[in-house]
Order: structure tokens, then C-alpha cells, then sequence
């Protein structure tokens, strides 16, 4: 029944080939990303660099693969805390229901009411800027919101379907009914949910290191390269290019998968 | 007009609690606003003086009342790094970032619907996967990286704007809007794409209802049954969709300010974090967080009209 269709193989492999050379990049890259003139200066890509070097001669394949590092620990990281945090929020207040619900959920609509760039950008400026925990903590907890109202709906759609009435009869204990029984039964919508999280954990950060505000060297993101690279990009457009690129190939890759998650749900369904 | 009446109560309660929020935030971080203000000359009695004048001696709520009241009567307070009254400050940059959001969402909406329909009246045809994944590429596309590329090719390439000169909006309306141009549509690309996948799915849920079924058999075409009945039912989630884009493309447009050097709130804020002047930045989130649930009530109270079932549900 679990079939795979187009959008999720080529999804997964997409997003496989990317994590496989992001990973490689924690341990090996060609060259120093930090060290300069490693090669001439802005020289266009070439078999020695294969995304040409930028004004200081460093490598700029090897920055690409740093920063895409950094980006994708902190995604990665802060769906984790949303996740994690929001889908208990949303199985209490989801299968309990009550006045714990109704504040939390008022909570949650005033929460988005700020765009998720927004609200980081408050926390963050709460926290102090440039620092790269800041950044996890401030996304993770802007995500919580999302994942909350999701699992909710889905938590509270179980709550009295007949095997959850009929283990509860049993004298199942409060958190194996939400964890064991129901919270299985919620992957379609949470999967997704998942694939979308990450897609804007990876645009967010991108964004607000872009503005300065996110990771700072030498910590490099990839949208710190790219406000650097924005300043060179007559003599040197591959810089913006191979890293704007990075990105874009990261969320597709991601946002296949999700397609494919969601069709598959469908036919399902 | 009851519904209408609830729901315009629920914006006002949600406008108290977002900038009670925001306010409550900032007052946590700035405690120490007037050693901030007296830097090196800080003594403790110098401290104390000007927290009775500048009123941070009062209890927060009363602090809070206060500035709720200096809101809508164009008293923000004082920034702390302008030395300029905070409403000064920010009037003229609202009025650049509403014509971005503004124009972005045009463009969002004249691009996407018509391709959503289109693309829900070919699904499952030869191309639709082609069309799909091009749909989930243009998701993908960061506006500062389409911000960049496209500054590039319309202002270093053909000139068509100089990068960094913002005209006057009232000087030079039309050329402040073509300045604008192409910050908008870098700002589109992705979330026009959203909702064309939005739209298609809407309406292909909608096309497998009984009531498309008995239309089609009593001999309409199915292009007919779809601009007739579905569109209309269609309308609803899209509307709602359409509020949630306009507070995508307010918090887009704080990244994509700063690539076209465009002098908006964005720009701004991200300015004042840096030099943590707080009563500006207070000021641009409570602004931008109302801009956001006044859409969403706007969408609600449009829905109600397209839809009367929902007036009597109270939007169930």
C-alpha cells in the first residue's frame, strides 16, 4: 500500500545526493573554506574550482559546502524543537480539549500573527543577534506554533474513534493512548508538515543571516555568502550563483518529497 | 451583522494580546533603556532621574496603556538613536513598504489564478508532473536570490533603475512603482507559485463533489460546471489563503528591502535590532503584526459575503 510515486523518488534522491555532500562537507571539502588565495583571485569555475574562487582567492565550492552545513544543522535543529514541542502541545490540547485548549490555542493565533521571519526577528533581537544558538532557539520556537495546530486537528479527529475508545476501555494509561495508538495515525499529516517546516527553516535562516542578524563568520550560511557575494556579483556572479543555486536544489529537493508525502496521503485516504 | 460584529471584537481582543505581547517583550529587553541611553555617563542617580522622566518607573501595565493610547494618536515615543519622534520616523517608510506588499500581491493574484485554474483543468494530463515540479522549483527560489539576479540584470545590465537611488514616492510616484517592479515580483515568484498549487487543489477537491457529477451528467461541459459552480466554492480557502500570503509577503519583504536597498519598515527594523533602538522596533512589529490580522478579518468578513453558510456557523 506504501507505493512510491515520481515525485518522492526523485525527491528523495535530490535531497540524498545534497545530504550525502553536505555530510561530506562536515569532514573533507577541497579546500579551506577560510583560507585565502588558494587559488587566483575571482576566477571563474574551473576542474580546480569548481565554483570559481571569490576576491580573496578562497574557494568558493568548498564555502558552498561549509555554509550549506551550517544552514542545514540549524534547519534541521530547529524542525526538531517545533516538531518535538509543538506536537505535544497539539496531543494535550488536541485529546483533552478544555480550557488549557482554548488559551493555548488563543495564544497560538495571536503567535501568528507575526510572520515567522518577524517573530524570529523579535526574539532574536530579545536574545541578542549573531549568535548561532539565538538563531536555532528563535526558529524552533516560531515553528512551534505551526506544528501545534496541525497535530491538534489530527489529535482531536482520533480522540473518539472506536479502537481509541476501545484501548482506553482496556485501561491503556494517558500517554500510551497518545503515543503508542494515536500518534502513528497522524504521520500523513505530520510528515508533510515536516518537509514543509524544513523548507522554511532553511529559507528563514537563510534570510535572516542574509540580513546580518543570523550566523555570523565563522559560522558562514549560505545567506550570509549570498548578501557577500550580492556586493561582487559583476566580478564574480558564480559566487551568487553556485550558492543561491545550493539553496534552491536543498527546498526542491525537500519540497518534492513533501509532494510526493501528500499524494500518496491522498490516495490513501 | 452579527458575525460581522463577533469577528470585528475577536480582531480587537487579538490586536490587544499581539501588541501586549510584543510590548511586554520589548520592556523585558529594555529594562535597562536608560543606561542604554546614558551609556558611559551612567551613574545610578543619573539612571534613576531619567526613568521618572521618561516614565519607566510606572508599573508595566500602566506603561502598556499608555502606549497603546500614544499608538493611535501618532505618539510612539522618541527613538533612541534618531533622536527623532518614532511616528516621524516611520510614516514615510510604511507608505513605501504598503506599495511593495501592495504591488506584490497584485501580481500574485493576476499570475496565480489563472494558472491554478489551468493547471487543476490539466491534472493528470501529459504534462502536469512537468508542470508540478516547475511549480515546486519557483517554490523553492529565495526572493533574495531572485532580489539579487534580477537587481543585477534591471539595474547594472539595462539600467532600467539605479540601485540604492529610491525615488521620492510623492515626487516620483511612477518611477518609485517601477523601482518597486522588481522587488515585487522576486517577492511573487515563490508564494504566487503556493497558490497556484493551492488553487488546483481546491478546485480538484471540489470537481469530485456530487453536485459537479449531476451537473456534468445533465449535459454541461465540464469548462461550464468549472467557471460556473466550482470556481465559486472554490473562493473560500483561496481568500483565506490569500491573507495568510499578504503576511508572507510583509515578512518577505523585510529580506527583500535590504537587496534592493528600498527605504521600508523592513530595511528599517532591521536597522534598529542592530542599533537596539527599541521603541522603534517595537513601533514596525505591532504595525506589521496589525497589518496581518487586519487581513485576515478582511478575509473572513469577504468569505462571510461569498459564503452565507458561514454566517451562521460562525465559520465551521
Amino acid at each position: 500500500m506504501k507505493r512510491m510515486n515520481g515525485y518522492l523518488k526523485a525527491g528523495l534522491v535530490l535531497t540524498g545526493l545534497l545530504a550525502a555532500v553536505i555530510v561530506l562537507g562536515y569532514f573533507w571539502t577541497p579546500y579551506d573554506p577560510t583560507a585565502m588565495a588558494v587559488g587566483p583571485k575571482l576566477d571563474a569555475p574551473s576542474l580546480a574550482h569548481l565554483m570559481g574562487t571569490d576576491n580573496f582567492g578562497r574557494d568558493i565550492f568548498s564555502r558552498v559546502l561549509k555554509g550549506a552545513g551550517t544552514t542545514f544543522a540549524i534547519a534541521v535543529s530547529t524542525v526538531a524543537i517545533g516538531a518535538v514541542c509543538g506536537t505535544a502541545v497539539g496531543a494535550v490540547t488536541g485529546y483533552f480539549g478544555g480550557a488549557a485548549d482554548e488559551i493555548l490555542m488563543r495564544l497560538n493565533d495571536a503567535l501568528t500573527a507575526f510572520p515567522s521571519i518577524l517573530l524570529a526577528l523579535v526574539i532574536i533581537s530579545i536574545l541578542g543577534p549573531g549568535k548561532k544558538y539565538n538563531v536555532v532557539l528563535a526558529l524552533g520556537l516560531v515553528f512551534i506554533p505551526s506544528f501545534a495546530r496541525v497535530t491538534r486537528t489530527a489529535f482531536a479527529a482520533l480522540r473518539d474513534v472506536n479502537y481509541v475508545k476501545s484501548v482506553r476501555l482496556m485501561g491503556a494509561s494517558r500517554a500510551r493512548i497518545l503515543v503508542v495508538h494515536i500518534l502513528p495515525n497522524t504521520m500523513s499529516v505530520l510528515l508533510p508538515a515536516l518537509t514543509i517546516g524544513f523548507n522554511n527553516a532553511v529559507l528563514a535562516e537563510a534570510s535572516m543571516s542574509y540580513l546580518g542578524i543570523g550566523a555570523t563568520p565563522p559560522d558562514a550560511s549560505l545567506g550570509y555568502m549570498l548578501s557577500e557575494a550580492q556586493g561582487m556579483f559583476t566580478m564574480a556572479p558564480w559566487y551568487a550563483l553556485g550558492t543561491g543555486l545550493m539553496i534552491v536544489l536543498l527546498v526542491f529537493g525537500v519540497g518534492l518529497i513533501g509532494e510526493g508525502l501528500q499524494r500518496r496521503g491522498n490516495e490513501v485516504a | 451583522m452579527k458575525y460581522a460584529a463577533k469577528r470585528i471584537a475577536m480582531l480587537l481582543l487579538t490586536m490587544v494580546i499581539v501588541s501586549f505581547l510584543a510590548f511586554a517583550a520589548f520592556s523585558l529587553i529594555s529594562g535597562n533603556t536608560a543606561e542604554i541611553l546614558l551609556g558611559t555617563q551612567a551613574t545610578p542617580e543619573r539612571v534613576a532621574a531619567l526613568e521618572r522622566e521618561l516614565g519607566l518607573d510606572r508599573p508595566l501595565l500602566a506603561r502598556y496603556a499608555g502606549w497603546l493610547l500614544g499608538f493611535f494618536t501618532g505618539d510612539l515615543g522618541t527613538s533612541f538613536s534618531y533622536k527623532q519622534p518614532v511616528w516621524e520616523l516611520i510614516a514615510p517608510k510604511a507608505a513605501v513598504t504598503l506599495c511593495l506588499s501592495a504591488l506584490s500581491f497584485l501580481l500574485i493574484v493576476a499570475v496565480s489564478i489563472p494558472l491554478g485554474v489551468r493547471s487543476a483543468r490539466q491534472a493528470g494530463g501529459r504534462l502536469d508532473g512537468v508542470w508540478t515540479a516547475l511549480d515546486q522549483l519557483c517554490m523553492a527560489v529565495p526572493p533574495f536570490f531572485t532580489g539579487i539576479l534580477l537587481s543585477w540584470l534591471f539595474s547594472t545590465v539595462l539600467r532600467w533603475f539605479v540601485h540604492g537611488n529610491f525615488p521620492d514616492l510623492r515626487a516620483d510616484f511612477p518611477g518609485a512603482l517601477k523601482y518597486l517592479f522588481f522587488a515585487a515580483v522576486s517577492l511573487a515568484i515563490p508564494r504566487a507559485a503556493m497558490t497556484v498549487r493551492m488553487l488546483r487543489s481546491t478546485i480538484l477537491r471540489e470537481m469530485r463533489k456530487d453536485y459537479v457529477r449531476t451537473a456534468i451528467s445533465r449535459g454541461n461541459d465540464r469548462g461550464g460546471v468549472l467557471y460556473r459552480h466550482v470556481l465559486k466554492n472554490a473562493l473560500v480557502p483561496v481568500v483565506t489563503f490569500l491573507a495568510q500570503t499578504m503576511a508572507e509577503i510583509v515578512a518577505g519583504g523585510i529580506v527583500v528591502e535590504q537587496v534592493f536597498a528600498i527605504p521600508g519598515l523592513g530595511r528599517m527594523l532591521v536597522a534598529s535590532i542592530s542599533n537596539r533602538d527599541y521603541p522603534v522596533v517595537q513601533a514596525i512589529v505591532v504595525i506589521l503584526a496589525f497589518w496581518v490580522v487586519l487581513a485576515g478579518t478582511a478575509a473572513d468578513l469577504i468569505n462571510q459575503r461569498i459564503d452565507p453558510r458561514l454566517r451562521l456557523g460562525g465559520g465551521s
